[in-house]
């Protein structure tokens, strides 16, 4: 600064210096706050997606957990069960039969087709279940309620529409006429949808169920949980308490670290190739399914049991070292106790995790359309996120909010399983 | 015996020998100068007599079960009349199906096939002698081993030591888990893209322009005789995991920053774990969201400004898939951000500067590393995610960077070359192997990288 310029005397240099950042300081504190409102902004809008995301699901979703019902009365008529053989007998036609008394002035071919269409295909079964259950209904007159086809179903629940060009529709003129009819009758009813949780899948959406998934996810759960939890923790054991320091300690931990992070669907590929492929294991089995989930949630679980082990303090160690125990037996008898629920968390999270993988199980073909409910982990099964990714592609309607009744399902499952990871960290978390 | 049953029978050989190693041990020290006078504790001769009952036996029947299917399928092979033997592999497996399936019960030849329901027969009759010899085995195994460790037990016999060390090499097996899993995957892959790249020249998979990987089935069908240039794969995989990080990196990072520098404990505590659950869906569910709600919604709105957007748009699958990074990148930051030394934070605030100023000059350029490492990590993740782009990408490979279109991935291809084909010798299967060769060892290198970076970052700190 040269003389001339120096400020008169009274103006210390100081001030102006302050003048020149309070001049500045309104437009900084205004993008301090600009910046502020971003990042709530940001906050905000993650979270709405994740709102956006439930409502869409249980908007769609939660009609599924009621089925429409509609009341028959059928005639157990003798001359149809004239054979000795009960599977025999003609059950579809007695729900015709049954369906043209109570409609007696449709005559026409075609009409009577659409009739017979507002009921279920399974409603036959329905009556033969009765009749082997109960022979002495043979003769007798019955009131029936039996499902509803999924075109009504979907009507009463608003989802498909009674108006526009009837060509178009998928319910016809007469067909809403006799539903109109019969719900004047009080012959239709809605109650809750114990089909989802108790059978297979089906391509009729309303026969369709939960059940042969869910437990193709247990026992492909129940695999994965008996291999990855004893190895994981061995694992994590000798990495954390006997591993050298070496290349071998080195590479193993590497290894583990990048598998953590390998996309899922190339363990699917692994399965294909070595499981089934190598060595001759059977497709879509919950076995092969939870081989290929222990794999994937094996890192998880020995980076989390890794955690737990080195959250216990050395002076542990040194205690029962110093009272004259080997090193195994400090381990096992005084670290592992102390772990054990922060692995037993880590373990719950890989399983939850493990629990909505898809991909690798679309490569070992547990995606097959499978009705029974399997019975063991050598059974042909599917998996719950993989009946997920089946029923949304199926193009009925009514599948659109099985699925989303399947995926909130899944979320519920999830939710516990944290939940209870969460609560049991809680309850044994030990602040050293 | 069913292999179960001998699963259980040799564990209640084990608690039978560890209660008979136990008694020796005692028996051995009151008559040899008391407890005292024995090397190990009681429990430790128990132990290794367990050990003698079990591992041989163990090692033995698991071996077995690995080798006994290619055994009977010999035997079977030499069994069946000649004109079978003659042929080819895959012929001859379509038979051994044919008979397991009969001996399983599901299937009943007809009258013509008397050779396979002999073939069961001679099937049920060789595995039943199998699993004979693998009872006879593992008992006889179990007893000689046993007996032999139950004579040695002495009050010299440093039983804990062995126990200890056959212990600690299952605890070194267990954790070279991970080296198998990744040379499984490795020899996995490997071996079929090798198959696949004899077909067709590894230059033509990376360089070629043109996918269309359906195989004409018959010689005189014309048109697809299959194109594998994948780089239309490789481009609509980049287009959709920009589309997500454009998506997730301003907003996971911002929300990141704000948690941990603006908002208050109790704001944190509410929006952390929310954040996280957008973490725990299960892909498949964001892949429903993305085909049922996504997809329609910028279908619906590209109409209302007159774009022609495809219903499968790279747009909706980026989007919902940037989503599912969100909280990815946001707590991979928020644990760097964290790690960034308070001392620097306070000093900025001392010279004067607003928290926007310090966290843009000071803790972000800081951070900076591991910030990239985090999105790195999110990249890797993106390009691997399956479900997503399954449900709601397209199939057909466009060349093209316009996200209204839609493309197709790596993972999109794996999926819908394998489901459903059994055969592994068409270049069409063998070319998902390929796919998953390319995308094993890209994520590999992004994710090596990222953990160095991260690694290193940490450590300038600690």
């Amino acid at each position: 600064m040269s003389r001339s310029e120096r400020p008169p005397i009274g103006e210390t240099p100081q001030r102006s210096l302050t003048e020149k950042i309070g001049k500045d300081l309104p437009r900084r504190y205004r993008a301090e706050k600009r910046f502020r409102r971003l990042g709530l902004a940001a906050v905000i809008v993650a979270l709405s997606f994740l709102v956006f995301l439930f409502g869409s699901i249980i908007g769609s979703g939660y009609t599924a957990f009621r089925q429409t019902y509609i009341e028959l009365s059928v005639t157990f008529d003798e001359a149809a069960f004239a054979s000795e053989n009960l599977a025999a007998a003609d059950f579809p036609g007695l729900v015709k039969q049954s369906l043209r008394s109570m409609f007696p002035e449709v005559r026409e071919r075609s009409a009577l087709k659409q009739l017979y269409r507002i009921v279920s295909p399974s409603a036959a079964y329905t009556l033969q279940d009765m009749v082997a259950r109960n022979p002495n209904l043979i003769g007798s007159t019955q009131k029936i309620w039996v499902l509803a086809d999924d075109d009504v179903d979907m009507l009463l629940k608003g989802q498909i529409s009674s108006e526009g060009e009837e060509a178009n529709r998928r319910l016809k003129d007469n067909q809403l006429a006799w539903i109109t009819s019969l719900r004047e009758q009080g012959r239709i009813e809605t109650r809750f949808n114990t089909t989802f949780f108790t059978a297979g899948d089906s391509r009729e959406p309303e026969q369709a169920g939960i059940r042969g998934a869910v437990m193709g996810s247990f026992f492909s759960l129940l695999i994965t949980l008996l291999l990855s939890f004893p190895i994981g923790v061995m694992a994590a054991i000798y990495l954390e308490e006997f591993a050298p320091d070496n290349l071998w300690t080195n590479i193993i931990e590497v290894n583990i670290n990048n598998l953590a992070a390998v996309p899922s669907i190339i363990f699917g590929l692994l399965g294909l190739a070595i499981f089934i492929n190598f060595f001759g294991m059977p497709r879509s089995t919950p076995i092969v399914g939870g081989l290929v989930l222990t794999l994937m949630t094996l890192p998880v679980i020995i980076i989390a049991s890794r955690a737990s082990l080195k959250s216990v303090p050395p002076s542990i160690r040194e205690a029962a070292l110093g009272i004259g125990s080997s090193k195994m037996q400090t381990v096992i008898h005084h670290v592992l106790p102390l772990a054990l629920p922060g692995m037993l968390t880590g373990t719950i999270i890989g399983m939850a995790r493990a629990l909505g993988d898809t991909a690798p199980l679309l490569m070992i073909g547990m995606i097959a359309f499978i009705v029974d409910i399997p019975g063991g982990v050598t059974d042909p099964a599917t998996a719950l996120p993989v009946q997920i990714f089946l029923w949304a592609d199926s193009p009925e309607r009514a599948f659109t909010e099985k699925t989303s009744a399947a995926i909130m399902v899944l979320l519920a499952f999830l939710i516990i399983m944290n939940a209870a990871a969460v609560i049991l960290r809680k309850k044994f978390e030990i602040k050293w | 015996m069913d292999f179960p049953y001998l699963l259980l029978l040799l564990l209640l050989l084990a608690i039978g020998a560890y209660v008979f190693g136990t008694r020796k041990a005692m028996a051995v020290a009151n008559a040899g100068g008391g407890i005292r006078s024995l090397h190990s504790l009681p429990s430790h001769y128990g132990a290794l007599t367990v050990v003698a009952a079990v591992l041989p036996a163990f090692c033995i029947a698991i071996l077995w079960q690995a080798v006994e299917p290619s055994v009977l399928t010999g035997l079977l092979r030499a069994g069946l009349p000649p004109e079978t033997q003659g042929l080819s592999a895959s012929e001859f497996s379509l038979i051994i199906n044919d008979i397991k399936n009969v001996v399983a019960g599901n299937f009943t030849p007809g009258a013509d096939q008397t050779a396979i329901l002999e073939a069961a027969e001679r099937y049920i009759e060789l595995q039943d002698i199998s699993d004979q010899l693998l009872t006879g085995i593992v008992l006889l195994l179990a007893a000689v081993s046993t007996a032999l460790v139950y004579r040695r037990i002495t009050v010299r016999l440093r039983a804990r030591n062995i126990v200890e060390g056959v212990l600690k090499a299952l605890l070194i097996l267990c954790s070279a888990f991970a080296i198998f899993t990744t040379i499984g995957i490795v020899l996995s892959v490997l071996f079929e893209a090798i198959r696949f790249f004899k077909i067709v020249p590894a230059h033509h998979f990376l360089f070629g322009l043109d996918w269309s990987p359906q195989m004409a089935i018959r010689a005189d069908q014309t048109g697809s005789s299959g194109a594998f240039g994948a780089v239309p794969v490789f481009a609509g995989t980049m287009l959709i995991a920009l589309i997500a990080m454009i998506v997730a990196i301003p907003i996971g990072l911002l929300s990141a920053i704000f948690l941990s520098e603006y908002a208050s404990e109790r704001l944190r505590t509410i929006a952390k774990p929310l954040l996280e659950i957008l973490a725990g869906i299960p892909t498949v569910v964001y892949g429903f969201f993305a085909a049922l709600t996504v997809a329609p919604l910028i279908r619906d709105l590209g109409l209302h400004f007159n774009l022609p957007v495809s219903s499968e748009s790279a747009l909706a699958a980026g989007l919902v898939m940037g989503i599912m990074i969100i909280p990815f990148v946001s707590s991979l930051s928020e644990d760097v951000l964290h790690a960034v030394p308070q001392s620097l934070r306070d000093g900025s605030l001392a010279l004067g500067a607003t928290r926007f100023e310090t966290v843009k000059n000071v803790i972000v350029p800081a951070a900076l590393p591991g910030i990239v490492g985090g999105v790195l990590l999110a990249v890797s993740r993106a390009i691997g995610e399956t479900m997503i782009v399954v449900m709601a990408a397209g199939l057909s490979a466009n060349l093209t960077a316009n996200p209204f279109k839609a493309v197709t991935t790596v993972t999109v291809q794996i999926v819908t070359l394998l489901v459903g084909d059994q055969e592994f010798d068409s270049p069409k299967t063998l070319a998902a192997f390929a796919l998953g060769l390319v995308l094993f060892f890209f994520t590999l290198f992004l994710n090596f990288i990222a953990l160095r970076v991260v690694q290193k970052y940490r450590e300038q700190y600690e």
